[in-house]
């Protein structure tokens, strides 16, 4: 295997992408990790000097419009669909 | 023959002549559910209750003349990644395990406004992320060809609905491949549209820059009548395009004289099964005999779609998942110390396995020090597949190939080697990266009974073009249908 995947890679990638992993799923993401970027190396067979990356297959602008607001008040639908609510909010953790 | 039989455009001629009531249509296909069900497993979720009321009040307006779309009262299935007001959305994950949405999406909504019933929402892959339907959280979807065979995927449980016959018609979503594999596993017809020709307004995003809504049917006349029915320009997407060509059924004709089809060689090596490979050029000698030009060419950088793809996709999930962080909807670990534990802890519990492991390559390839040889890299690579077939488009008016290496794996044979499963999008996956559209048609089955897909590429816009050569060549075929439709 080309690309090895330290310990110190997978704890900042699970900081990055705010998961906890134990120890077993951490020594299945490092092989896994590997085994992917091995592969997706292939890539580097390809000569892409002066090829512009791609993000949108059509042209695309942008558009302007005014900013006017089109929905009602759904807020008592949405907080509804929330783990926790306290007084019309969110409840999260204490931050500070 | 029975209801479950007909396709939807027949079932809403029906509807209309008075021949068949709209609460009869969704009785039928209620009573199918829950027959099957045990068998396939294709819903999260079945909506019995609202199915007989939309039912009813479909019913008024099509006697009063206010609906007169030929899918009027006709029921349909849901991917559960679409957004439906009032009605459980899970994505198939723990982490949206409780999530009723507060909006329907867009393509929902053009449904609707056409006199669609809705009968509930179907099994996918988490997020629909996988190409089996097996990394759902509510449990696998079985294949209806035969049950002890996976469905394809992420729209599985939409393809197993349409060939259990549990519903008339699905809508499904391909991010790559995820509408067209599953149903050539299926043997049922999928069509993956233009980039931009259904708005993903209200779909549950996994690799936005490459998902796209699009019908899963018993035939092409269903599937264009479904597009042309959910296509729509729509401000909420950013990226929807304005389109005056999206009246689909006016390719159902049957004739390809002249055409030119290519067959890119690239497509027929290694990897193929030898079953697949005959069923598909026989095929394209059909349409040859139709009076179509077939030619094999060399389309190129095949093999470099599938890594730049999974650089992409993950980079987009990575980022688009991040929202799910046990704040504003769905699942919260129990206990917790702080937000930022409770973000880990929320979403390492609500996510299952596959998920985790492309937010973990999509956040790795966007990191700094990766982001350029990575990403970037994917992106140029997938500016050189666009160019491939820009150049093949200049000389053909389609490709035709194999939609899937193989007919369906067996259940539980897949997971434990991604990689290997990943290569079974091969054939689809640089569709979804040059925004092409593709359809998929039944064409033969193999040894085993296991249905063989057809795929037919068009450029962007070109719908037409591949209906109508689907079309075409379905006329040469008598319809199959699965063991459980059949009985």
């Amino acid at each position: 295997m080309a690309n090895v995947i330290s310990d110190e890679t997978i704890e900042y990638v699970g900081i990055l992408a705010k998961l906890e992993l134990n120890k077993e799923e951490q020594e299945r993401a490092k092989k896994d990790m590997g085994e992917m970027l091995d592969y997706i190396d292939k890539l580097n067979e390809l000569d892409t000097t002066g090829v512009e990356p791609m993000s949108h297959v059509f042209p695309v602008n942008n558009v302007f419009r005014e900013d006017v607001v089109t929905n009602g008040d759904g807020h008592e639908a949405t907080l509804a669909n929330a783990p926790e609510v306290k007084e019309n909010a969110f409840l999260v953790p204490k931050t500070v | 023959m029975s209801l479950m039989q007909l396709t939807a455009v027949e079932l809403g001629k029906k509807i209309k002549a008075g021949e068949v009531s709209v609460v009869e249509a969704t009785e039928a296909a209620l009573n199918a559910i829950e027959a099957k069900e045990d068998k396939v497993n294709s819903f999260v979720t079945v909506d019995r209750e609202g199915a007989l009321k939309q039912a009813k009040e479909v019913q008024k307006k099509i006697d009063a003349g206010e609906l007169t779309s030929p899918l009027a009262g006709v029921p349909v299935a849901i991917k559960d990644n679409m957004c439906t007001e009032g009605l459980l959305t899970t994505c198939s994950s723990k982490i949206l395990g409780n999530f009723v949405p507060t909006f329907t999406s867009e393509a929902v909504l053009n449904l609707q406004k056409a006199g669609a019933v809705i009968l509930g929402k179907t099994n996918m892959d988490e997020f629909a992320m996988g190409s089996t339907t097996e990394t759902s959280a509510f449990g696998e979807t079985k294949n209806p060809w035969n049950t002890e065979h996976v469905p394809g995927g992420s729209s599985g449980g939409s393809c197993a609905a349409v060939a259990a016959g549990e519903c008339f018609y699905a809508l499904g979503s391909d991010t790559g491949g995820s509408i067209r594999q599953p149903s050539s596993f299926c043997g049922v017809t999928g069509i993956k549209p233009t980039y931009g020709t259904v708005s993903r307004y209200g779909l549950i995003a996994y690799g936005s820059s490459l998902d796209q809504i699009g019908p899963v049917a018993k035939d092409v006349t269903d599937c264009a009548t479904i597009l042309e029915t959910i296509a729509s320009h729509d401000l909420k997407d950013s990226t929807s395009v304005e389109r005056k060509d999206t009246d689909f059924t006016s390719a159902l004709v049957d004739d390809v004289k002249g055409m030119k089809i290519g067959i890119p060689k690239d497509y027929f090596g290694e990897g193929l099964d030898p079953e697949v490979k005959e069923a598909v050029l026989n095929a394209a000698k059909k349409l040859e005999e139709k009076g179509a030009i077939v030619e094999e060419f060399e389309l190129s950088l095949v093999e470099y779609a599938i890594p730049a793809y999974y650089v992409i996709a993950c980079a987009e999930a990575s980022s688009n998942l991040e929202r799910f962080d046990g704040v504003k909807y769905g699942y919260r670990t129990k206990e917790y110390e702080g937000l930022h534990n409770m973000y880990k802890k929320t979403r390492s519990e609500g996510f299952g396995a596959e998920v985790k492991r492309r937010i973990m390559l999509g956040s790795f390839v966007l990191s700094s020090g990766y982001y350029d040889a990575y990403y970037l890299k994917a992106l140029r690579t997938k500016a050189l597949i666009k160019k491939a077939f820009d150049k093949a488009f200049e000389k053909y008016d389609m490709i035709l190939g194999p939609a899937a290496p193989t007919t369906a794996p067996k259940l539980g044979e897949s997971l434990s080697d991604p990689i290997k499963m990943y290569l079974g999008d091969i054939y689809t996956i640089s569709v979804n990266l040059a925004g092409l559209p593709g359809i998929s048609v039944p064409c033969g089955v193999d040894s085993k009974g296991l249905p063989i897909g057809l795929q037919l590429i068009g450029d962007c816009f070109q719908e037409k073009k591949i209906i109508q050569a689907a079309y075409a060549y379905e006329q040469t075929r008598e319809p199959a249908f699965s063991p459980l439709l059949a009985e």
